[in-house]
């Protein structure tokens, strides 16, 4: 623990930034008074006093009542964060949604390396208590998803079957009405967890896989299926290239959105085995055929869904290569029993283990470690990832056989990454998430509706790419005029008029209000750290003079400055 | 077998035999009182002046199903879509109706553009497309936003690498340049910029199917522009805060707009949209970009009524409305429908249509020669298809908008070459 003895630590926590020196000094009692307002000033000095003894490398407990409104809320976490480099402090902006002083804590104390490797191998997910309590209440994640998706079935059908016009429509409604919760459900989760949680380098993974292997919400009823395929993929996406593909593949999410749900002998549809190549292993340009597609297709014949309970009727000799898991099926009647030749090499009826092993091919196939080499350092690094890199990542996937965390560290520790800090411009995701995160640090966001309408409005809403190859990471595609002006309209939404912040992020009906600041934050470490060292000289003026006349448009007037838009 | 003939079918051809099928009279009394007087205009103003033709491109992502819309009169096409196809006209409810010898048009139009198609207001192109033969929405989309030569094609002797980063419709609004004074805009109306428009000129964008919000005030806009001043996206930022205000006073005046007109309240999805955009391209944006989702018909894709029927009426009745709110600038408007590629000619097991090949792009306007342009073959058996599985391109979109780029705005061949690297423009007799 880097802070000295505790008389100095004590002096320390009652402190605020000084903006001109980057450097802490004791605030006068009007100034804390300013801060915290003045009803809750006993709170505030009540809470500093009792700060003295709590451990900071845990989670605090949630308290019995809710916190006074302040500007810092953990001044010991701000001053370690000041003390990090700011190259460290602008590395971990880039892997991460964004720094906050937490973030900036940890690495100070464990160094950039160490630090990377504890967020490439993370522990099951440390989340607030208040966002787990959020998220246990979820129906995605109550009721299994094939109760879910029988129960609405079912709704619909007795719908349906209405005679009145007018009962029907409105019984019709309640059956879209709960798919609708459904895919809202799976989006806060997402958001919640991407905005709160301290593992954020799987989080930046997590969204990278789910768009690389993208569905759309609005094809049938996907909206009850995306929150679990979320969940599938997030197990896997700082482990092995082999068994997130397996994950995507046995998905009925996937299977039904890319129709392969209907891929049968004698009535093969190649939407699926196109996209399994082109996309989501070896790459457009590998070298595959049109033969190689329609082969793929028969391979993957007979993998779909089964909503009805009880496992289909068959021919007893079929029944050993029956698969019936949830609403996953593999159903061999359905399967093309013939040899198969994929990519030159011959595939022999076997059933589900034909997949399988075509998957082993993709999954280890040199095409697929360069194109999804040159996916990820895109992600991270845009349109500068030099082709040397990528080479690199390649040749570490190659050796590794796919380890994602191990071609993620080849990436960070390049010098091509430290080269192009700065220069990533960061998609809407990026953007409205490290807003928010910069806005409320060392606050608990309990609610992602002010986030979701954020993506939306950027037109990168989740699950919203209606077609299989997901958002662009090229700056191009993000950098328009319209992006720029919606994204200032979305940056006011999330800080609130006058900076007082959006009351929406922490309210939920029968939650009590979390704990931390929520208006929107000004000058945080975080911000010094990562945006201040680097801020133009127009930047810098525009914002102290916005400070000096209307400080309640300063958090606005950073979240828009143009530094903000790249990490 | 292998039919192939020239068509240049007029206007006038198109009109004599639809009203000879059998019109019902209140349509065409409809179409007598109601809908501009069809004439000739001159287009390409000579050089330095003030530029009124307008270009629209609606890119239909997914593939549209073609083949459903612009019907060919073969018994070939009943006997490959046993379930989806659509009846001769006049062969009761869910007929398609009367256009040409040859094709046949969906009902689904029947209530918006068919006095627009009668009146020779809309040309259809078959047979159009990109030569790529990757079946891939997004390799295809990307290639035909961008307009250059195929990996693999040869480049004319002395032509440079052609750019990949620029679309299309940016290298023609860099080649009209100054042609476009500084009031009139390049404007994609989607969320984001399509590679189309992407490219060294300018180009704003912003949807118009929600409501605006209230923009940024004048305080605060001069802070943006002092903090991105001699930044990359300095202009970006500037062309934005002005497509705003412009898009802004827009919805204010349509909030002004008579309570019971037809389209500020009642209009929806791409109909409300259109609606907007006419109203934005009446004034000052002269080429415009808009994108449709929702072809990709893999599975039950209807035939008379179903979800393509569905999706066809919400097009059409949108490109309407375009048609309407623009006034007397619809004289001076070409809009150009296209999608990636077309649809399998037979349909699958799913009584829907896998990824073909040659599509249909609609070329409508005020001034255009409507019909049905371009080569085409008689699709009479599995010989004249693409594969033996979709309709073949006989008209490379590059060609067809190249031509109507020489005529709208008198481009010469030097010019055609840098939108266009490697095409050769063709005059289908469009405009």
């Amino acid at each position: 623990m880097p802070l000295p003895a505790t008389a100095t630590a004590t002096a320390t926590k009652a402190t605020a930034i000084d903006r001109t020196t980057f450097e802490y000094r004791r605030p006068t009692l009007a100034a804390l008074a300013r801060l915290a307002g003045r009803a809750a000033l006993p709170g505030l000095l009540a809470t500093l006093a009792g700060c003295e003894n709590a451990p900071t490398a845990v989670a605090p407990a949630r308290p019995a009542k809710p916190a006074p409104v302040i500007d810092i809320s953990d001044p010991r976490q701000e001053a370690d964060a000041m003390r990090v480099s700011t190259l460290d402090a602008r590395r971990v902006d880039r892997v991460s949604f964004g720094v906050d002083a937490a973030l900036l804590q940890q690495v100070g104390r464990l160094g950039w390396e160490r630090w990377l490797d504890a967020q490439l191998h993370p522990g099951p997910a440390a989340l607030p208590a208040a966002v787990g309590e959020r998220i246990a209440r979820m129906r995605i994640v109550r009721e299994p998803l094939e109760a879910r998706v029988r129960a609405d079935v079912a709704q619909r059908k007795a719908a349906d079957a209405i005679a009145d016009d007018e009962q029907k429509k409105a019984a019709q409604r309640q059956a879209q009405k709960s798919l609708e919760t459904q895919a809202d459900e799976a989006d806060q989760r997402w958001l919640l967890q991407a905005v709160n949680s301290p593992d954020q380098v799987r989080e930046r993974m997590v969204w990278f896989w789910v768009n690389h292997f993208s569905i759309g919400r609005n094809k049938a009823n996907l909206r009850a299926f995306v929150g679990d395929y979320e969940a599938a993929l997030r197990a896997h996406a700082l482990g092995r290239f082999r068994e997130l593909l397996e994950a995507s593949v046995f998905n009925p999410a996937m299977l039904r959105y890319l129709d392969n749900e209907r891929n049968a002998a004698g009535q093969v549809n190649e939407n699926y085995a196109r996209e399994l190549l082109e996309l989501h292993t070896l790459g457009v340009d590998a070298g595959y055929t049109q033969a190689d597609v329609q082969e793929m297709a028969r391979v993957l014949t007979g993998l779909g869904l089964r909503v009805e309970p009880g496992d289909a009727r068959l021919r007893p000799e079929q029944q050993a290569q029956y698969v019936h898991s949830g609403l996953l099926e593999f159903n061999p009647a359905r399967h093309d029993a013939g040899d198969k030749t994929v990519l030159g090499q011959s595939v022999h009826a076997a059933g589900v283990t034909e997949i399988r092993q075509v998957l082993d091919r993709l999954a280890r196939n040199p095409a697929t470690a360069r194109h999804l080499s040159t996916q990820i350092a895109r992600y991270f690094v845009g349109d500068a990832a030099s082709p040397a890199l990528v080479e690199r990542m390649t040749q570490r996937w190659l050796a590794t056989d796919g380890d994602i965390a191990a071609v993620l560290k080849t990436l960070f520790t390049a010098p091509e990454f430290d080269a192009t800090l700065g220069r990533h411009f960061k998609d809407p995701w990026e953007y409205v998430v490290s807003a928010t995160r910069l806005a409320y640090d060392g606050s608990v966001v309990l609610d992602a509706a002010p986030l979701q309408a954020g993506l939306r409005q950027l037109g990168e809403a989740p699950f919203g790419h209606e077609t299989p190859e997901g958002y662009s990471a090229a700056e191009s595609a993000w950098a328009s005029p319209g992006q720029m002006t919606a994204r200032f309209d979305v940056a006011r939404n999330l800080v609130g008029g006058n900076g007082n912040g959006n009351a929406a992020l922490f309210r939920v009906d029968g939650m009590p209000a979390p704990a931390g600041p929520t208006k929107a934050r000004v000058e945080s470490a975080a911000w010094l750290r990562t945006q201040a060292p680097r801020s133009s000289e127009a930047t810098r003026q525009a914002l102290d003079a916005t400070l000096a006349t209307h400080p309640g448009d300063w958090a606005w007037a950073a979240l828009v400055a143009p530094e903000f838009m790249r990490n | 077998m292998h039919r192939r003939h020239f068509l240049h079918a007029g206007a006038r051809a198109a009109l004599a035999k639809g009203l000879a099928s059998g019109l019902a009279s209140g349509l065409a009394s409809g179409l007598a009182g109601g809908l501009a007087l069809h004439g000739t205009r001159t287009w390409a103003a000579p050089a330095g002046a003030a530029l009124d033709t307008r270009l629209l491109v609606v890119f239909l992502r997914g593939a549209y199903d073609a083949c459903n819309v612009l019907v060919p009169q073969t018994s070939f096409y009943a006997e490959s879509r046993p379930n989806i196809a659509l009846g001769r006209p006049g062969s009761g409810t869910g007929a398609a109706l009367a256009f040409d010898g040859d094709w046949a048009l969906t009902p689904a139009l029947q209530a918006t553009l068919y006095p627009r198609i009668l009146a020779g207001e809309v040309a259809f192109v078959p047979f159009a497309g990109i030569a790529d033969l990757s079946r891939s929405h997004f390799e295809t989309q990307d290639r035909v936003e961008l307009g250059l030569p195929l990996p693999g094609d040869a480049l004319p002797p002395g032509m440079a690498r052609p750019d990949a980063s620029q679309g299309f419709l940016n290298r023609l609004a860099q080649e009209l340049g100054a042609r476009l004074d500084s009031d009139q805009r390049v404007m994609a109306f989607t969320d984001r910029l399509p590679i189309a428009l992407q490219g060294r000129r300018m180009v704003a964008n912003m949807s118009l199917g929600r409501t605006a919000r209230p923009a940024t005030d004048a305080r605060q806009a001069a802070l943006l522009q002092q903090m991105y001043a001699g930044t990359t996206l300095e202009r970006g930022v500037q062309e934005g805060l002005d497509t705003q205000r412009q898009v802004a006073a827009e919805m204010a005046a349509e909030m002004g707009a008579d309570k019971g007109g037809r389209n500020a309240v009642s209009a929806r999805g791409f109909d409300l949209e259109a609606t907007r955009i006419a109203h934005l391209m009446r004034e000052q944006v002269r080429i415009g970009f808009v994108d449709v989702g929702g072809w990709d018909t893999h599975v039950a894709q209807g035939g008379a009524t179903g979800a393509l029927a569905q999706r066809i009426a919400d097009l059409s009745r949108g490109l309407d409305s375009f048609a309407r709110e623009l006034g007397p600038a619809w004289r001076d408007t070409v809009v150009v429908v296209i999608s990636e590629f077309g649809r399998t000619f037979r349909e699958n097991g799913n009584r829907g249509t896998d990824h073909g090949h040659g599509s249909a792009a609609w070329v409508l306007g005020g001034a255009v020669q409507g019909g049905v342009h371009g080569e085409q073959v008689a699709l009479t058996g599995p010989a004249a298809l693409n594969q033996g599985r979709d309709w073949p391109v006989l008209t490379d979109y590059r060609s067809l908008f190249g031509g109507l780029f020489q005529k709208m705005y008198g481009l010469d061949a030097a010019q055609l070459q840098r939108v266009f690297p490697g095409a050769a423009p063709r005059d289908l007799k469009l405009v």
